[in-house]
């Protein structure tokens, strides 16, 4: 006899594992090979695409996209949301109202759907994302109502906060149909606000949010990349941030450079069309330090990269982003989305 | 009465022993044991006999309830007084009557008592004042030593709520209400009834509410109870009764109780009160049991939110739990706290404070289906969730917590996890974990000795989950691909060592790259105290994997697997990690110039091998003992061959092991067959008969077994040899005298020992062959372990 039989239900639970484990069936499963498959990439791919518009772009409502644009927000990766539906968008407003309310007056209890001095609104983004299969992004809301001046119904932005997948086919194919896989998270307003908020969906939906710190490594590529884009016209200097670690306090270097001169870098560097690659951005970075060290002495390979500013965007190693140009929002989110699946994973 | 028979047993038990000092003879002691025998027999009747009759009253007293239970109530009575007629046996005993009297003297009149305030205040009494008193303190002396029954709560419930007598007697009365055991339902229902008819005063009603939420535990049953909840709430607009209504609410409340308009009614009151703590705790119930209605968040600091009404009758309320014997055990309750409590004092994002056990709330969470509507019906919340047979009973209904990760600090939903196939639960898990591990593992952040004490914590919580599931998980596995890289082999050691024994099982080729390949030069550049750990780290790998494996070994190999694995390929896997772990060893093995300590992990390492490959892989003992007889004949395994599906060059390899084991061991002719040595080099070591001496068989290292084996069994056959013992033990003598005796010599010696011992199957005394070994010890071992030493070396180059 099989000495196995007796074991019952656990032993025949794993062997479900075991036969699913070679097939590699389960997301589960799909998502451990994925992750083995990019320890081996570590610490990420050689080479990119050059942002592009996609056509999905021209779905977004030009209104919305003034709440994106010359914002800073602070990014965080979120894992995939358990149990979301677009459909109850209602439903969260009022529960999501009532909860911040019931928070910020500590123990006194209030009634959900009751009138309170917030509004709390949930919406579409529609055309945020890069394909089809990107699950759609939604915006959250805060809005204060002013007693005082009731002719002002629409109120004052306390809060937003919006969320995003863009190109973000690795998780997809990992992800059950209960989750939603939204990784990239970007918030503007008070830190306590995104806590308190971010608690509710933690709660609400069993994810997990944590804040994307951008390395130095990750910065040189955007500067690359987005030195990159074609633009009409150039709306900021391109500036790069180092900071030297030093005492009592820490010296920041900064590095401005007229958009056009980075670009003629960039095109001198630049091999292969519509693609950027790592050597590419090591040679781009490179011209820059010695060019930098030709006039001052200063080896800023040797200090921390911590802010890119150019045209497009600029990006903070906090996990702090603004995003300049409309053309390229869907480029550039699709760049963090990467970074926030990194994390995720 | 039941509590009163053993009690008096021990009454006389006293007696009798004081009356056997006074009289000191040996036959009236024995008579007077007889007699205590006779005493203990009709105890024993009465134990016996009074549950039944107490059960028959309260039958009774349920039929006939409401029309008479005066009736009842003498019924009860006249069972208490039957004990006392087996009295008079013991007349000669005057103390033990006169006891007994006390006894049912007290038991008339609580009797008469009780009666006295059924009948309510006689108006024309000359000393009424006097008798009153008396009776109160009867009631009050029994009440607060031994409690009162079920009855007698009955009738001076009704009588302290009927306003029969003035505010203070009631009060008096009321406070006497102390169950010997438990108290009936019906008679809390009928106390209620005379709430509403007006007769009591307000603070007879505040002190009736405050003695119902401390004697809760003891009603018993709650049903009816729980359907006068209306009333109760309704009750809370009296503000002197909320504070207590509150509480008896809190204790009641239901997910069911839980109505939109009690909410609003709640939240108004909090509007007119304002933050109450009473209110607040049952207004976070409600929360609890609808959060789609109410949203309320508690304070951190406040730690009591109801005064205690237990504080009353404190003592009275251990000695009934005392005499209840645990035979009530008090229902769950939930604990009350501020919802998110500390997690929201830290910064928000950081999580590794596991979060706190919050059931799901099914109706937050997108649409609702008839099944969850069905479901939440009978669900129960985790919270309430307390012992293993509950969850045994609700397994298949429990409402699972709001974040799947709080269940590593459950070992109760441990239980659960380990048993469901539920992959989006083991998802949510894994989710949580990966980003959590990113986001707190300290080599990714700048140095903080707090956040790594903190880290540690978690991984060790982490560890202890997977050892208890026996299973790795996903992340924890994915963790240590992505971070071994960044690792310094120092910080959190001990943990990351522990996660990488639950390394899932995966061919080792594709781990390889991943792990071990990172893992190498770390190992070889530290100290060996971090060698010896890796290594014990893979042993248990090597376990982990095999256990693994061998759930499995029924299954039949799926060949359009992408990974081509099949059940001989995943022994491949295993049998590539200990190939591996050879590998590592004999690097370290000359890295740390053979460390005993380094070799011990390496025999461990090793030990585990053979003893797993003896249970697990079965082929290879079948083939070892139909080969045995085919190896000695030299080669005749041809014919044997066709037996075993196995490949030529296992074979092959199998029998020149086998012949090497077979010369070494049993031949004592290691250096002919198999293992090939230059002659030159062997005579270079100046070991004379080194075919004898350089054998595996007279490796040093054997000896403490040998020794070991002799020691336990030497004993019995010490007689056989004593020529022998003498023979050696003379030139033992020589040789521990002369330090630079010759090695062969005292080879020979233990050889010829050991091969007598052996051929005779029975062993030497065990001094000789102690002594023997502390020479061998003391005078030649380290030599022989040098030349040892030059011989390996010939066998690695």
């Amino acid at each position: 006899m099989d000495p196995y039989d007796s074991q019952g239900s656990t032993s025949r639970r794993r062997t479900s594992n075991l036969k699913d484990y070679f097939v590699g069936a389960t997301p589960l499963q799909k998502r451990l090979e994925s992750i083995r498959r990019q320890s081996s990439f570590f610490p990420s791919p050689p080479r990119r695409k050059i942002p592009q518009g996609t056509e999905l772009q021209e779905e977004i409502d030009p209104q919305k996209v003034g709440f994106l644009l010359h914002k800073q927000w602070t990014v965080y990766s979120l894992t995939p949301l358990y149990k979301f539906s677009y459909t109850n968008f209602k439903e969260y407003s009022r529960l999501l109202s009532a909860f911040i309310a019931a928070e910020k007056q500590k123990g006194l209890a209030v009634q959900v759907g009751e009138d309170f001095n917030i509004k709390v609104i949930f919406s579409n983004l529609v055309g945020v994302r890069g394909t089809q299969r990107d699950p759609e992004a939604f915006l959250v809301q805060i809005l204060s109502k002013s007693q005082s001046s009731r002719e002002h119904r629409e109120g004052r932005v306390l809060w937003t906060g919006w969320f995003c997948c863009v190109f973000g086919e690795s998780l997809l194919e990992t992800v059950s149909e209960d989750f939603t896989c939204l990784p990239l998270f970007l918030a503007n307003g008070a830190e306590s606000n995104t806590s308190l908020i971010g608690g509710w969906f933690q709660k609400t939906f069993d994810c997990c949010f944590s804040p994307l710190a951008i390395s130095a490594f990750h910065l040189s590529w955007m500067a690359a990349m987005w030195t990159a884009c074609e633009m009409d016209h150039y709306m900021a200097t391109t500036e790069f941030f180092w900071s030297v670690p030093c005492s009592p306090q820490s010296l920041d270097i900064s590095y401005a450079i007229h958009p056009e001169d980075a670009k003629a870098l960039w095109d001198s560097v630049h091999k292969t069309p519509g693609e950027v690659t790592q050597e590419e951005v090591d040679l781009f970075m490179d011209c820059l330090y010695s060019h930098f060290h030709r006039h001052f002495r200063i080896h800023l390979s040797a200090t921390r990269l911590v802010r890119v500013s150019t045209s497009v965007a600029s990006a903070h190693t906090d996990g702090k982003i603004k995003i300049l140009c409309h053309k390229y929002l869907i480029g550039v989110l699709a760049y963090m989305t990467e970074l926030a699946i990194f994390k995720t994973e | 009465m039941l509590s009163g028979a053993p009690l008096r047993l021990a009454w006389r038990h006293r007696d009798l022993l004081e009356y056997r000092d006074q009289r000191g003879t040996y036959e009236a002691f024995v008579h007077n044991l007889g007699l205590l025998l006779f005493w203990q027999s009709l105890n024993v009747y009465t134990v016996m006999a009074t549950p039944r009759n107490t059960r028959r009253s309260q039958l009774r007293s349920r039929i006939s309830q409401g029309s008479d239970s005066y009736q009842t109530n003498l019924l009860a009575w006249k069972v208490k007084a039957e004990p006392g007629n087996s009295k008079c046996v013991l007349k000669d005993s005057s103390a033990v009557e006169d006891s007994t009297h006390a006894d049912d003297q007290a038991e008339d009149d609580l009797r008469i008592a009780v009666e006295y305030f059924q009948r309510g205040p006689r108006k024309a009494s000359l000393n009424k004042e006097k008798i009153l008193e008396k009776r109160l303190k009867t009631l009050e002396n029994v009440a607060w030593k031994n409690g009162l029954a079920p009855e007698t709560i009955d009738i001076l419930l009704n009588v302290a709520l009927s306003g029969k007598f003035g505010n203070a007697i009631n009060t008096r009365i009321l406070k006497c209400m102390i169950p010997e055991t438990l108290i009936s339902e019906d008679s809390v229902v009928k106390a209620v009834s005379w709430l509403c008819v007006g007769k009591c005063s307000g603070n007879i009603k505040v002190l009736f509410y405050r003695w119902l939420v401390a004697m809760f535990d003891f009603i018993d049953r709650k049903k009816q109870i729980s359907l006068l909840y209306g009333f109760f709430f309704a009750s809370l607009q009296d503000d002197a009764l909320c504070p207590y209504v509150c509480h008896l609410l809190y204790l009641l409340t239901k997910k069911e109780n839980v109505k939109p308009f009690r909410v609003r009614k709640l939240l108004d009151l909090q509007v007119k009160m304002g933050m109450q703590p009473h209110l607040q705790a049952l207004l976070s119930l409600y929360k609890f049991f609808a959060p789609t209605l109410i949203s309320v968040s508690l304070p951190v600091r406040r730690k009591i939110y109801f005064n205690n009404s237990k504080n009353l009758w404190a003592s009275a309320l251990i000695a009934v739990k005392q005499r209840n014997q645990g035979a009530f055990p008090e229902p769950p309750k939930l604990i009350l706290g501020p919802s998110k409590g500390r997690s929201l004092k830290r910064k928000w994002s950081s999580h590794s404070v596991i979060p706190a056990l919050n059931s799901a709330n099914i109706e937050c969470r997108g649409k609702k289906h008839l099944s969850d509507f069905l479901r939440s019906e009978i669900s129960l919340p985790i919270e309430q969730l307390q012992s293993f047979p509950q969850l045994l009973q609700n397994i298949h209904c429990l409402e699972l917590p709001s974040q799947m990760i709080s269940v590593l600090n459950s070992s109760l939903l441990l239980h659960y996890i380990n048993c469901v196939s539920d992959e989006a639960i083991l998802l949510r898990l894994s989710y949580w974990l990966s980003q959590t591990l990113q986001e707190e593992c300290i080599w990714y952040n700048i140095n903080n000795y707090e956040q790594e004490k903190e880290f540690t914590n978690f991984l060790d919580i982490v560890i202890r989950v997977q050892c208890f599931l026996q299973e790795g998980f996903y992340s924890c596995e994915a963790f240590l691909y992505k971070s071994l890289p960044l690792w310094d082999g120092f910080s959190c050691r001990s943990q990351f060592l522990q996660l990488l024994t639950w390394i899932p099982f995966i061919s080792f080729s594709e781990v390889k790259p991943l792990f071990f390949d990172h893992l190498a030069p770390l190992f070889f550049t530290s100290t060996i105290y971090f060698k010896c750990s890796v290594l014990q780290s893979l042993t248990e790998l090597l376990q982990n994997w095999l256990l693994w494996l061998s759930m499995d070994d029924h299954v039949q190999p799926v060949t359009s697997s992408p990974l081509e694995t099949t059940l001989g390929g995943s022994m491949d896997s295993v049998f590539q990690l200990i190939d591996y772990v050879g590998w590592l060893s004999v690097i370290a093995i000359r890295l740390e110039s053979n460390s005993t300590l380094l070799l011990h992990f390496i025999l461990d390492f090793y030990e585990k091998v053979v003893y797993k490959s003896q249970i697990y892989d079965s082929h290879f003992i079948g083939l070892y003992r139909n080969n045995l007889t085919a190896a000695k004949k030299n080669n005749l395994l041809k014919k044997e061959k066709s037996e075993f599906s196995l490949s030529s060059k296992i074979c092959q390899e199998f029998n020149y092991y086998l012949t090497v084991m077979v010369h070494c061991l049993w031949m004592s002719t290691p250096f002919e067959k198999g293992v090939y040595i230059d002659p030159q080099i062997l005579e270079n070591t100046e070991v004379t008969e080194y075919r004898n001496s350089l054998n595996l068989v007279h490796h040093p290292s054997l000896l403490s077994y040998a020794a070991c084996f002799l020691l336990q069994y030497g004993s019995h056959y010490a007689n056989s040899l004593i020529s022998q013992v003498k023979k050696c033990n003379k030139i033992l003598k020589n040789s521990s005298m002369h330090h630079n005796g010759s090695i062969s010599e005292l080879e020979f010696l233990v050889n010829d020992a050991f091969s007598t011992l052996f051929a005779d199957t029975c062993m030497k005394s065990s001094n000789t062959i102690k002594g023997l070994y502390l020479a061998l010890k003391k005078n030649e071992i380290m030599e022989f372990g040098g030349k040892q030493k030059e011989l390996e070396k010939c066998y690695t180059e």
